[in-house]
């Protein structure tokens, strides 16, 4: 038997974090604390920023290719993912960085961990072959689980990590069987060959492939956190530590889209009049349940959550229309996500390391008097997931509303709207408490007085304002800089989303 | 090809940035500053205007998003120039009011209410000049950021509650124009096309009626909403309530202008069918937007809700001389657009002055009297009252006769029952004044005459109005052009209908290029003969 050859320039960038990851684990046998605190997350940070080098260089080449046999491919579709992925990766060890969670967890193991999930998410979105696919999905999420229950003194930490174990196993479960019934059906792994056999060998209305679509959608809905699959998505993200939720909230979804984009839009293309209504009616039910969900929610992180599943409703219309032009939004939009949810973890996790509220709403009462700092990029933030203007999050809903009309599937279009209208609501709250609070605040009766109202005196303790946390407030900040430069001059996005687009060849 | 307008649309804001940058009293300064240089290039251009083309001027088309069509196109024409020049006067006041003269006292987080009040304007300018649809989606949303912080953070009582639903209202309406606008582009792109936004390729693409029906459905909401139009105008009294005054001047006075004109600037040219296939349900919503704000307004004792629902009676007349879907309503239209917010902002402002003296209350049941030791003020009052209930004179006169001519030529049974309204607006408007500045002295209520700073910034205003009333041809003459082309689209669509009864086909051509910017009144003989 032959070993396949191996195009080692164009593997670099899984490589990187994966040997990155090994690296981290051998330096943390020190237990110096210049190496505990300094060394291995720099070493985690320069992994990522070697792989997404190795990902750029690729990318300039502008080949499209597989390698390892057809295993993964090496297009624009998989670099532009992955750099997101990336992204997310850097803004999480950022945010890592003082949390008291890495240190309880064991940096070293803590960091390799998240390596390690990061190579899983670039397998993801480069996988070719249903094998890979299932192998990226894996080394995805075993990490992530334990990182759920990183904070290993906290119950509801452990709870978070538990749970998603056995949802997650669930879902790959689910998925492991669709993929199989794929394979039976089509009898390839390759996605080209199952395009190929779908359009000549193969009925697109095969019954043993329609259920291992069915069963594939519902596997990777598991980890979209698409309705109705998405039980699971609040009470794991207010459990897990908040660097973890931020890292999981965008990079999850980012390699979960990313695959999905892949198969159904690519090697499933053909079936496309099977799963497309099915798949609208899925991104109805995510959008409304989303949203609704979100309202009424006094935890930032379970808001979040929530609203992360209504995202993945606008995301889907992206995907169900199976034109290039959704291919492009799905990417425009999950470029424009990221940002947003960064800035606004970033806000969380600053607020919460010194709020008597933790992660709950009030714990940003009066933040745009207290640190602007903090209280503009979350304002940014709301603003951009609502869908303002000014906000990349306008024209990431612009270009979404535009696929679907293109595509001929106005009804999500008016999906889209109703979700953003209903959002409104629960983002606008977080910018009220934070700008319009009364100056005021009640002092509790005391005996034999009454309770009154006073303004707190001006200023906060030292660890309250943004100097404290440089590197957060720096995230925030960038982060919403980047979300505001989008929303005035698109253009750059649009132009790598269209090179992402345009590497997925079944389209007319 | 010129850059000025991008300079107006941005200089409230760089001056506003300059601003926050220096701090201190530099914050009022840039702001009042960045106010007054839009008012000079707004009298420069009404100045220079080209009064007898219909045509763009000043045209500014460049590239801004190409993957999606979007350029940054704007211009100038009959139709915006005298909302311009209104959105530049209004704002002024309402900046230097805020900076200077307490209109509304900004103690806290001056920087932030300013920057606010200068994106606003910003907003409002870019939604009155794109000429492009997805620019004017863009500015239309970005408008109600600003607002929601000003009234949300320096408004009074419910405020916070207030200025969400007014936003969620408000933003409702428009997520729907942004999917219509969205499905404007895209479906009149003729296959093989490139997808284009701009106003003026969009009218020369049409779309099928029944595409057309559910786009217009979409803008239509997110305009009455906006105005406020009679079902959906929910969010208004608490919104008004709770606005701090010189927030609420240019809200009421110019916001709900952008609405309306997006009627004259978007539905009409590009949905010429639905607008004619809607016609009548617009008529009943005019209508019964005129009767419930005048009935509301003369029941209503808080003044700022007498004036509130006074503009959504006034709304309802702007709408119904756009639907008679003829050359007099939408002149008139327009012509009323601006009286609205002259007037309206100047009663505003008297009604902050009428708290100041009835101590710090806004109902008219702790006022009266207060004319005794204020007869400057209450001339002044007594001015304004009179141009909103159309005295003859004022420019609201011609605008509502214009109105109603329109609409009496095209749909008599809505022109006679909005007669009524002119009626009724007397009623309001005299019980306010009365109330106000006559009867029994109330018992908080020191009458004290206007002083010097107010002064300074009303009578500018009702200099303004009494100037449109005794010239109001200065208004006309320069929308004249434009407003024929507008509605040309409908029009040509109407002769089948109607049979030729009304506007023979061969007076549309002959309209536009015939009475370049002539007097309305060599213009009315010329309808004469053809209209019975």
């Amino acid at each position: 038997m032959k070993a396949p050859t191996i195009d080692y320039l164009a593997f670099a960038p899984i490589l990187a974090t994966l040997g990155g990851s090994l690296l981290v684990i051998a330096f943390a046998l020190a237990r110096a604390s210049f190496v505990q605190r300094v060394v291995l997350p720099g070493l985690a940070l320069v992994s990522i920023a070697v792989a997404a080098a190795f990902a750029v260089i690729t990318w300039e080449t502008g080949d499209q290719t597989t390698i390892i046999e057809g295993a993964l491919a090496v297009d624009a579709l998989a670099l532009g993912f992955s750099l997101l992925v990336y992204a997310a990766g850097i803004g999480a060890i950022a945010l890592s960085l003082r949390s008291e969670i890495a240190r309880d967890a064991g940096r070293g193991e803590y960091y390799a961990l998240l390596l390690a999930s990061i190579t899983g998410m670039t397998i993801l979105v480069a996988a070719e072959n249903l094998v890979t696919l299932f192998v990226g999905f894996e080394l995805l999420s075993i990490p992530l689980y334990v990182m759920c229950a990183a904070a290993v003194r906290d119950e509801r930490s452990l709870e978070s990590g538990l749970k998603y174990l056995i949802v997650g196993s669930v879902g790959s479960a689910t998925l492991l069987y669709g993929l199989a019934m794929i394979y039976g059906a089509t009898g390839s792994t390759d996605f080209a060959g199952i395009s190929a056999a779908i359009g000549t060998g193969v009925d697109a209305t095969d019954p043993l492939l329609l259920s291992g679509i069915a069963l594939a959608i519902t596997g990777l809905a598991f980890k979209a956190s698409v309705a109705p699959f998405h039980q699971w998505t609040p009470d794991v993200y207010e459990g897990a530590p908040t660097p973890v939720t931020a890292f999981m909230a965008v990079a999850t979804k980012i390699a979960a889209f990313g695959v999905i984009l892949r198969l159904f839009d690519d090697a499933l293309l053909s079936t496309q009049l099977q799963w497309g209504p099915a798949l609208a009616a899925l991104c109805w039910v995510t959008i409304i349940v989303g949203n609704v969900g979100a309202i009424g929610q006094s935890s930032l992180k379970r808001m979040l959550a929530w609203s992360g599943v209504a995202q993945a409703g606008y995301l889907l219309a992206g995907i169900v229309v199976g034109t290039r032009l959704g291919a492009e939004a799905v990417f425009f939009y999950l470029a424009v996500y990221l940002l947003m949810n960064i800035a606004a973890f970033a806000v969380v996790i600053a607020r919460e390391r010194v709020s008597e509220h933790g992660d709950g709403l009030r714990s940003l009462e009066r933040l745009g008097e207290a640190s602007p700092w903090l209280a503009w990029p979350m304002t940014i933030a709301m603003l951009g997931l609502a869908g303002f203007p000014l906000t990349a999050g306008f024209f990431g809903k612009f270009q979404l509303i535009n696929a679907t009309v293109s595509g001929s599937y106005e009804s999500l279009a008016i999906a889209i709207v109703i979700g953003s209208m209903i959002s409104l609501a629960y983002y606008l709250r977080v910018i009220a408490v934070m700008w319009m609070s009364p100056r005021e605040i009640e002092i509790p009766a005391a005996p034999g007085r009454a309770s009154r109202k006073v303004r707190p005196a001006e200023g906060w303790s030292p660890e309250a304002g943004a100097a404290a946390q440089p590197e957060v407030t720096a995230v925030a900040v960038l982060c919403a800089v980047l979300v505001l430069a989008i929303g005035i001059f698109p253009d750059p996005l649009f132009d790598v989303a269209r090179d992402v687009g345009s590497s997925l060849a079944g389209f007319l | 090809m010129t850059i000025h307008l991008s300079i107006v649309i941005f200089l409230p804001l760089a001056a506003a940035l300059i601003g926050v940058l220096l701090g201190g009293r530099a914050v009022r300064w840039a702001a009042v500053l960045g106010s007054l240089g839009v008012l000079g290039y707004a009298v420069a251009m009404l100045i220079d205007f080209d009064s007898s083309s219909g045509a763009l001027q000043y045209v500014t088309d460049d590239a801004w998003i190409p993957q999606l069509g979007i350029r940054w196109s704007l211009g100038l024409d009959g139709l915006n120039l005298l909302l311009v020049a209104l959105t530049a006067l209004l704002w002024f006041a309402a900046t230097v009011g805020a900076a200077f003269l307490g209109v509304t006292r900004i103690e806290e987080r001056p920087k932030l209410f300013f920057f606010q009040l200068a994106l606003a304007q910003s907003a409002v300018l870019g939604a009155f000049l794109a000429q492009d649809l997805a620019v004017f989606v863009f500015f239309f949303d970005l408008m109600l950021v600003p607002f929601y912080f000003l009234i949300g953070a320096w408004g009074r009582g419910e405020r916070v509650a207030a200025t969400t639903k007014l936003v969620i209202y408000t933003l409702v309406g428009s997520l729907l124009m942004l999917a219509g606008a969205i499905a404007l582009g895209v479906l009149s792109t003729p296959s093989g096309g490139q997808i284009s936004f701009s106003l003026a390729e969009l009218a020369q693409r049409p779309l099928p009626e029944g595409t057309q029906l559910w786009i217009f459905v979409l803008f239509a909401l997110a305009f009455l909403v906006k105005m406020p139009a009679f079902p959906l105008h929910g969010w208004m009294p608490d919104g008004y309530r709770a606005a701090p005054l010189a927030v609420l001047i240019v809200f009421s006075a110019v916001v709900s202008k952008v609405a309306a004109y997006g009627f004259l600037r978007i539905v009409l040219p590009t949905m010429p069918e639905a607008a004619l296939h809607f016609q009548d349900l617009m008529l009943i919503l005019a209508v019964l937007s005129i009767v419930y704000g005048s009935a509301l307004a003369f029941s209503s004792d808080d003044t700022r809700l007498v004036l509130g629902y006074s503009s959504v009676a006034q709304l309802g007349f702007i709408t119904l001389g756009i639907f008679s879907l003829t050359d007099l309503g939408a002149q008139g239209a327009l012509m009323q657009m601006v009286n609205h917010g002259l007037v309206v902002a100047a009663l505003f402002l008297i009604v902050g002055l009428l708290a100041a003296r009835a101590g710090g209350s806004e109902s008219l049941d702790d006022m009266g009297g207060i004319a005794s030791r204020a007869p400057v003020l209450a001339a002044l009052f007594l001015i304004a009252s009179l141009a909103s209930l159309a005295m003859p004179g004022s420019p609201n006169f011609v605008g509502e006769l214009l109105i109603l001519f329109g609409t009496l030529e095209s749909q008599i049974v809505f022109g006679v029952l909005a007669c009524s309204g002119v009626a009724m607006a007397a009623v309001y408007m005299i019980r306010m004044y009365q109330r106000a500045m006559h009867n029994g002295i109330g018992a908080g209520v020191e009458s004290r005459e206007i002083c010097r700073g107010e002064l300074a910034l009303l009578a500018p205003l009702v200099a303004v109005i009494i100037a449109l009333g005794i010239y109001p041809q200065f208004a006309l003459g320069r929308s004249e052009a434009t407003v024929l082309g507008k509605v040309a689209a409908v029009e040509q669509l109407r002769v089948p209908v109607s049979g030729g009864v009304i506007l023979p086909g061969a007076q549309i051509p002959e309209g536009v290029p015939g009475t370049p910017g002539a007097p309305l009144g060599p213009q009315d003989p010329a309808r004469e003969p053809t209209a019975p």
